[in-house]
């Protein structure tokens, strides 16, 4: 019978799941920014392409997908503030466990403070 | 083991800058700048007023007519583009095991970031409202119609 691999400290806790999210989030933001430069990038060519282009944005699915958009920014940022102490604070390594739920927290609320309004905005007329 | 990578807190030597050490800095710094630049940017162009449903030509056209927002969307482009890009690199490092491979990647991500930061600052830069021979229809009373 194989058995579990010991645990440790890092391994299947906070500290791995956190660094596993923030990875996956930065590369999803990354390819959405590649995209966006070139769709915004229609401004200085043709008013009704960008119009075309962003209308897109307005649909209800995309509508969607930009509320998984933003919570994934909201999480990368304060991840990355949270990572940010663990480095330079005398304390963050030490708080790492408590400052990742405080970073879950945090998201949790704007994210909250957000989507209703945004979603108000994808399912509104115009 | 194919590929030495540098410490970041490797001592610093004499006969070359510590590059890894500069780009984790770098991660740190422009995080931080980035998480205020974003949040604004949400904030202004997803949140308030309509949302994503008040964004089209005449909107961008609007902000861009103050400098501000054109520094503050430069910025942002820069400082996104090269943390973004230096992050991909992280993770091509990580899971690009042949040396071959990584470098094609490498090149990959540095290229396309390089094209559009310029297409990006230039796009800005050189931002008329009223250069679409139709623009008088998106902007009325702004621009002359041709
Ligand atoms: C909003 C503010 C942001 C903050 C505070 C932030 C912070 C950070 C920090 C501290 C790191 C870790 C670097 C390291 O471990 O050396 C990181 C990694 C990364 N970030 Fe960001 N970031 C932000 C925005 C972005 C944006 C806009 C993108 C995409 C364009 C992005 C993409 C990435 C990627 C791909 C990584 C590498 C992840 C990894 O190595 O696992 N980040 N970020």
């Amino acid at each position: 019978m194989p058995q579990k691999p010991a645990g440790t400290l890092y391994r299947g806790k906070v500290g791995m799941w956190s660094w596993v999210l923030h990875r996956i989030t930065g590369v999803a933001i990354f390819f959405f920014l590649l995209v966006h430069v070139l769709d915004t990038a229609l401004v200085r060519l043709d008013a009704a392409a960008y119009n075309g282009v962003i209308g897109t944005y307005k649909t209800t699915i995309i509508g969607l997908g930009e509320l998984g958009l933003v919570a994934a920014i909201l999480f990368h940022a304060l991840n990355g503030v949270r990572i940010i102490l663990i480095d330079f604070w005398r304390k963050g390594a030490k708080l790492q466990n408590v400052m990742f739920w405080i970073v879950v927290a945090i998201a949790a609320i704007l994210f909250a403070g957000f989507a209703p309004v945004h979603l108000m905005h994808v399912f509104s007329e115009k | 083991m194919s590929v030495v990578i540098e410490q970041p807190k490797s001592p610093r030597s004499r006969k070359a800058a510590n590059w890894e050490k500069y780009g984790w800095m770098y991660m740190r710094a422009s995080g931080a700048i980035l998480l205020i630049l974003i949040f604004g940017h949400l904030y202004v162009n997803l949140f308030v007023g309509q949302g994503i449903k008040g964004i089209d030509f005449a909107f961008v056209a609007g902000k861009w007519a103050n400098p501000f927002w054109k520094v503050w969307d430069g910025l942002m482009l820069w400082l996104a583009l090269i943390h973004g890009t230096n992050g991909m690199r992280t993770i091509a490092n990580d899971y690009a095991e042949r040396p071959m491979v990584r470098k094609v990647l490498n090149y990959t991500l540095w290229i396309v970031c390089a094209a559009l930061i310029i297409l990006g600052t230039l796009v800005i830069t050189t931002f008329d409202p009223c250069i679409d021979p139709n623009a008088s229809t998106y902007l009325p009373g702004v621009c002359a119609v041709k």
